[in-house]
């Protein structure tokens, strides 16, 4: 497959776990900041074939893993009203909420359906003029223009049934904050791959120029992943501190300022909290004054407290201070069949990789 | 039949279900168990084991490309009989149907059905319909069983692997479950994928011809390939190294996979089969499975060890090693 199987030959691969073995002298933590990173890392067996004094730990970026309790009870009592399809991606569906989760409220009789694109709202709303339609709006910066495109639709055909539960994120805020936390000693970032394609790589030389670490935006495949590492080998190797781009056929420095422009035409920047790292300045969005009447915040529910499960560790294992091996319900309680935090659900989620990828 | 749409009526009992059974399944599944139209089928003694099995298909949508309901309700019971070495001989086929379903959906899938059974050289010996108001089925549900007869000194079992055997696959995964989906969420591709839904019986006749002391034999369904390894991995307690090169995906269903996040190693097939057999038969029988259209793309995938006992490794494109787990949570519902 053209752009795929190049990017996964073996003959390649050994070549470049040849130079890191020889660039890198000593112990080193480096954080895969996505979701699909981590998956890809396990899919290969990258952490093995790597030295071992180079240690992978995987970082907040799984939508569904930071998605905090809050919003998921919040969308479970929006699917509670008569009136209401909930309308979200399938990750979503079985993530527990503090006592539901939508795959339960589904089974119980609720309208809830899953789709893959923001746009496929927009059809089922026309196609159900008498109930509220509600979209629940998870993901980072890749996704956050399609979900501003499909806002944009709906005002423009004045659908008046189109709500959007608004939990997306934005990634360096995040990176920001875990660099401020003395808990989480990292020595270099695998930036985001398709996050960066929206946002360039400006955003993130606050991590080269305040915090003086290497970071390399990397692509997905595992030769794109085996190059990234060398290259921050390298930069920590020679004591520079850069913001690179691995995945230069993809990502350009200056993002995709049409996709920005429109995210920024229905939103304005906001705090957002995120399951681990809690409330971080500058994280997320919300809905610009024109466009309020699409929030579906404004739609009257009774949510529950939210709660989460004590001995659940998912925070820590977002911020990379612990592995999901160090968790006490992992495999014994937690597993992907009845999942207790969000990392077990996703496929992104580190728990899952670590479940399903290592013995 | 005289009518467009399945009345509650068709399923009555009474005169409409005669005539349905007379105008729409008879005229295609003559023979002389199932003429005498008795409460059960006749069925000759026979000497050898007996095999026998069960399944019900819920499939959504029921046409899809390179198949449909119908012909999947006879491929998936002629191939669990065939998966334990039995030669698959008779059916039955029990309809239900959700009221107001298009008589001329039904002739399209019963010719189907007619078609496939025909293929497998089987027979449609026993039956039934029953019709359901509207909304308490999707359309139309069927339930086919089927019995077969075990060759003697043949005995395949998912408890049978031994360390040193060769693990054979007969070509593409992932095709059926690509195809359901691509066909449901209504996906454009560039050329056409098809389901790789097919009755196995045939094929599998030929391997046991040429090798038969092959060890078990597993149709990945649901779950994939990753799912029936383990099962066998699991039931006779061994540990199995598969290279993931040897596994062959079409470049439609990598795509679909890489857009939707999907791992092919958990994707349904309906015509593919795993047979691990000792490792000093493993040439002849990739080349009987090579000689027959439905192995063409045959590959030994792959080893027994004594290692690792119940888990299944998988040797990465670029040398890594992982495990391949069972499937966790489901991936889509009603792909078959």
């Amino acid at each position: 497959m053209k752009f795929i199987d190049e990017f996964r030959d073996g003959g390649i691969a050994r070549g470049l776990i040849q130079k890191i073995e020889k660039s890198s002298s000593r112990p080193i933590q480096l954080m895969e900041v996505c979701g699909t990173h981590t998956v890809s890392i396990f899919r290969y067996g990258i952490r093995k074939l790597i030295p071992p004094q180079i240690q992978l730990i995987s970082g907040p970026g799984c939508p569904v893993c930071v998605t905090p309790n809050s919003d998921i009870d919040y969308a479970i009592a929006l699917s509670r009203r008569k009136d209401v399809i909930l309308v979200t991606f399938g990750d979503m569906m079985r993530v527990p909420g503090s006592t539901s989760s939508l795959l339960k409220e589904k089974a119980e009789g609720r309208d809830i359906r899953v789709v893959y694109s923001s746009l496929d709202a927009l059809k089922i709303a026309e196609e159900n003029p008498d109930k509220k339609v509600v979209f629940f709006a998870i993901g980072f910066e890749t996704t956050s223009p399609t979900i501003a495109v499909a806002i944009l639709h709906a005002k423009e055909e004045r659908l008046r049934n189109l709500f959007f539960l608004n939990s997306q994120k934005k990634i360096p805020p995040a990176i920001f904050t875990l660099l401020q936390s003395k808990r989480v000693k990292i020595n270099g970032f695998i930036l985001p791959g398709h996050v960066s394609t929206i946002i360039g790589s400006d955003p993130y030389q606050f991590i080269a120029k305040e915090f003086f670490r290497p970071a390399v935006i990397t692509g997905f495949e595992p030769l794109d992943i085996l190059q990234g590492i060398w290259m921050l080998v390298r930069q920590i190797e020679e004591g520079r501190a850069e913001i690179e781009i691995q995945y230069k056929r993809v990502v350009h420095k200056e993002g995709n300022p049409l996709a920005l422009r429109k995210v920024l035409e229905v939103f304005e920047i906001n705090q957002a909290q995120w399951r681990g790292l809690g409330w971080i300045p500058e994280s997320g969005y919300r809905f610009k004054a024109s466009f309020q009447e699409l929030d579906a915040r404004n739609l009257y529910v009774e949510v529950e407290t939210p709660r989460e499960h004590p001995e659940c560790k998912c925070g820590e294992v977002l911020q990379g201070i612990k592995t999901p091996l160090q968790c006490r319900l992992f495999r014994i309680v937690c597993n992907p069949e009845n999942p207790v935090g969000p990392c077990m659900v996703s496929v992104e989620g580190t728990c899952q990789a670590y479940y399903k990828f290592q013995s | 039949m005289g009518v467009e749409k399945i009345l509650l009526a068709h399923g009555s009992g009474g005169r409409l279900t005669h005539d349905l059974i007379h105008q729409l399944l008879l005229p295609r599944f003559q023979n002389p168990f199932l003429l005498p139209l008795d409460d059960s089928a006749r069925i000759p003694n026979q000497t050898t084991q007996v095999a026998f099995t069960t399944d019900s298909y819920v499939v959504n949508p029921l046409f899809f490309p390179g198949g449909d309901i119908g012909k999947l309700a006879i491929c998936g019971t002629v191939n669990d009989l065939s998966m334990i070495g039995a030669t698959p001989a008779f059916l039955s086929l029990s309809l239900i149907i959700e009221e107001g379903f298009p008589v001329s959906e039904l002739e399209r899938i019963l010719s189907s059905i007619r078609d496939t059974v025909e293929e497998a050289k089987v027979q449609i010996v026993t039956g039934d319909i029953k019709v359901v108001e509207h909304g308490a089925a999707d359309k139309l549900f069927i339930n086919t069983a089927g019995i077969g007869w075990i060759r003697p000194g043949i005995h395949l079992s998912g408890m049978n692997a031994k360390p040193g055997d060769r693990i054979l696959l007969n070509g593409f995964i992932g095709d059926h479950e690509i195809a359901i989906l691509s066909e449901r969420e209504n996906f454009k591709f560039q050329g056409e994928l098809k389901s790789d839904c097919a009755p196995l019986n045939d094929l599998i006749q030929r391997m046991l011809d040429v090798s038969p002391s092959i060890r078990c034999m597993r149709d990945p369904t649901r779950g994939g390939l990753a799912t029936a390894l383990n099962e066998i991995a699991s039931k006779s307690k061994v540990g199995m190294v598969i290279e993931e090169e040897k596994i062959l995906i079409r470049e439609s269903v990598k795509g679909i996979c890489e857009l939707l996040g999907l791992d092919p190693f958990y994707l349904a097939n309906e015509g593919k089969l795993i047979a691990i057999c000792p490792e000093g038969e493993t040439d002849r029988l990739l080349e009987a499975m090579r000689s027959h259209p439905l192995g063409r793309e045959s590959e030994v995938i792959g080893r027994v060890v004594d290692e690792h006992p119940q888990k299944v490794v998988l040797r990465t494109l670029i040398g890594g090693h992982r495990i391949l787990d069972m499937l966790t949570g489901g991936q889509y519902p009603r792909i078959c």
